[in-house]
């Protein structure tokens, strides 16, 4: 029977299947931070369990860790208490860990790629829903709760129920400047915050076989905020040019082996996908969110919506609600918004090609006195990286704040937050209520018009320069 | 794990859709290593407004959340699932959930109830005409009866016996421990490992 990637992936991992019962799917790679895992060793440890695969489990600091003065004790009491728990654990039970100051810490789903340990064919799950950014290898990865990654440690398996499968198609090139997360971001206004529920999300299309692995991972990562399980992408030579390149990438007859199996990982001619959507990407544009969900987005020419027209009643609520909480009036043109920060980084856009990109726009020129920009790399590699490229110099000539790596301000939980009231233009992927901090307002954007906003003081893309 | 066969309390109306779990549980209340004293997060931001349902005496002992559609969006954060039963909650009821969410809650023993927008609004009109009415959530017999009323619901059988028996799925696949060692010795060798590190 024909099948699409999501399900071969799937059928190759199942270890027990039974009528009526969910299929027993075994794990290739388990990533582990400090926010999501102490109650699961702690589980281990009450039960007298140890971790079955420590060889197949990585762990990184990332969600609480300082962007400055890494060399110092970690102020926060809290924060500090779930690094040193995680190293503890990390310690106790035998698994590896990149701590702040390795040049491997960093973002996890930074770190995976980076390493090399993410590979197309595989199964990919960690504490933390944009486990989906895998995806854009050809893995099926997804986003565990703390009861599951205590069962992936236990038993490096997890009892999953099989996802429905839907295709984007995304055909043609893209305009100048428009770049990946304007598709996520279009995609997700289209299909709304829960249209991908209970779905596993494959990108396709001449649009995203054009896309480099770091825009590729830009769409994945944000599957989870269109309410999908995880996206991916079927593997090809973009694929397996970049995982050659990395430390953990397979030698010699295993490359060969492992090249023949990728090759397998395209969905069949002929495989049914549950829904299928197709968008093109001549009609995309630079894409901006107005308001408190990642579905509440428009393109950047476009006004701040009225609520009064849109007919759906729930949605009308939500949108009068976030116009309040994000201190917006209707008809307002986006371009006139002005912000107070700028915060490039996050999983979705804290890779080096992401860092370039608003570098180039940055070159010799000044940030508006009104705005204060933090950029933040992914990874500690990747701030290593910038550095020999001389990104850091171009940032810290244009005002910018060059900082450690990590999640920062795409949630809030270090010392990097929006203060109340404060209006960022973020290229993080959540825009929730006091995401970046309490009272914060964020506007979701591209690194290339997060650059835009930096110089201009006001939400602009690079044309309007 | 808590058996889940019945639970008759009160319910409290959340008439908020699209609930995530950043609203559930801010961040900031993550840093904990334990599995308790969540519930001073549960909803955090909005409790500082004193007309808040949560804040509303009459709804004080409720054990059973009506919310609108799409709750519990947003991050996997099991937290989430901690603080409502931190709080008391025993189950939550919506016209859709969040996969992530609803996973982390069936397994841990909080009950979340899908039911038809319609019925979700019948309940809330019930309740809050008279917040004290007693809602029975009836996993045994997959209803939900407060009143007069009674609305059925769905959950797979497999979800429901271990609700009901509170069993624990480590435990459950420990049991077939063999089989995974069998699907190990087939795994091929390009397959990467963590250890020992590369660089
Ligand atoms: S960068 Fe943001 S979205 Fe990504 S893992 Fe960190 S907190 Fe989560």
């Amino acid at each position: 029977m024909s099948k699409t990637l999501a399900e071969k992936i799937w059928a190759d991992h199942i270890v027990r299947s039974a009528e009526g019962e969910p299929d027993l799917l075994y794990i290739d790679l388990h990533l582990i931070h400090e926010v999501t895992s102490a109650q699961a060793f702690d589980g281990l440890r009450l039960a007298g369990r140890t971790v079955r695969r420590t060889d197949l489990t990585i762990a990184t600091e990332d969600h609480n860790t300082p962007t400055l003065n890494i060399n110092l004790p970690i102020a926060d009491p809290v924060s500090k208490l779930q690094v040193d728990t995680l190293r503890q654990n990390a310690a106790e039970f035998g698994v590896r860990i990149h701590s702040l100051g390795d040049a491997e810490q960093g973002i996890v789903h930074v770190v995976g790629p980076q390493l090399g340990i993410t590979q197309p064919g595989m199964t990919i799950v960690c504490g933390d829903s944009h486990t989906s950014t895998h995806g854009a290898f050809g893995a099926l990865a997804f986003g565990i709760g703390t009861s599951e990654v205590e069962h992936v440690l236990a038993t490096q398996t997890l009892p999953l129920v099989r996802p429905k499968t839907m295709a984007i198609n995304v055909d043609g090139v893209l305009p100048e400047g428009v770049t990946s997360k304007d598709v996520i971001l279009a995609i997700i206004a289209k299909i709304g915050t829960g249209g991908g529920q209970g779905f596993v999300i494959e990108y396709r299309g001449s649009t995203i076989r054009a896309l480099s692995m770091e825009g590729r991972m830009t769409i994945c990562n944000m599957s989870i905020e269109a309410g999908a399980r995880a996206g991916l992408i079927a593997p090809d030579e973009t694929t397996f040019k970049y995982v050659k390149s990395k430390p953990h990438a397979p030698e010699g007859a295993d490359w060969d082996a492992a090249v023949a199996y990728w090759k397998t990982l395209q969905s069949d001619a002929d495989a049914k996908f549950d829904t299928e959507i197709f968008l093109k990407a001549e009609e995309l544009a630079p894409f901006v969110t107005w308001g408190t969900n990642p579905g509440q987005g428009l393109p950047l020419s476009a006004s701040v919506p009225n609520p009064a027209d849109i007919a759906d009643v729930e949605e009308r609520g939500a949108a009068e609600r976030a116009l309040t909480y994000m201190g917006l009036e209707a008809g307002l043109p986006l371009k006139s918004i002005s912000v107070d920060t700028i915060f490039l980084g996050s999983c979705t856009n804290g890779r080096i090609e992401d860092l370039r990109a608003a570098a180039e726009i940055l070159k010799g020129k000044k940030k508006a006195d009104s705005v204060r920009m933090l950029v933040v790399p992914g990874s500690a590699r990747v701030r290593l990286q910038a550095e020999q490229e001389g990104l850091d110099q171009i940032f810290i000539d244009f005002g910018a704040e060059w900082r450690n790596a990590g999640c920062s301000m795409c949630l809030g939980m270090n010392p990097d937050q929006l203060a109340v009231g404060e209006r960022s233009a973020s290229t993080s992927n959540r825009n929730f209520e006091g995401r970046q901090g309490k009272g914060g307002r964020t506007h979701l954007v591209s690194p290339l018009v997060a650059a835009a906003t930096a110089i201009r003081g006001t939400l602009s893309s690079p044309a309007d320069l | 794990m808590e058996k889940f066969v019945t639970h008759t309390g009160t319910a409290l109306p959340l008439r908020r859709s699209n609930v995530d779990t950043d609203q559930i549980i801010p961040a900031v209340y993550l840093k904990r290593v334990t599995k308790n004293g969540f519930e001073d997060g549960l909803f955090a931001a909005w409790r500082n407004d004193p007309d808040f349902v949560l804040n509303q005496p009459q709804y004080r002992a409720a054990t059973v959340l009506v919310a609108g559609a799409d709750f519990g969006t947003g991050s996997s954060r099991e937290h989430a699932v901690w603080a409502l039963q931190n709080y008391g909650f025993k189950a939550v009821i919506s016209s859709r959930f969040a996969d992530i969410f609803r996973g982390n809650s069936l397994k841990g023993g909080l009950l979340t109830v899908i039911l038809p927008q319609e019925k979700v609004e019948k309940i809330w009109e019930l309740i809050e005409a008279d917040p004290t009415t007693a809602i029975t959530v009836d996993l045994e017999a997959k209803n939900v009866r407060l009143g007069s009323e009674i609305f059925p619901f769905e959950l797979d059988d497999y979800t429901r016996w271990r609700l009901i028996e509170g069993l624990d799925d480590i435990g459950l696949t420990l049991k077939n421990i063999d089989a995974v060692s069998a699907y190990e010795s087939s795994r091929p060798s390009y397959k990467p490992k963590t250890l020992p590190a590369r660089s």
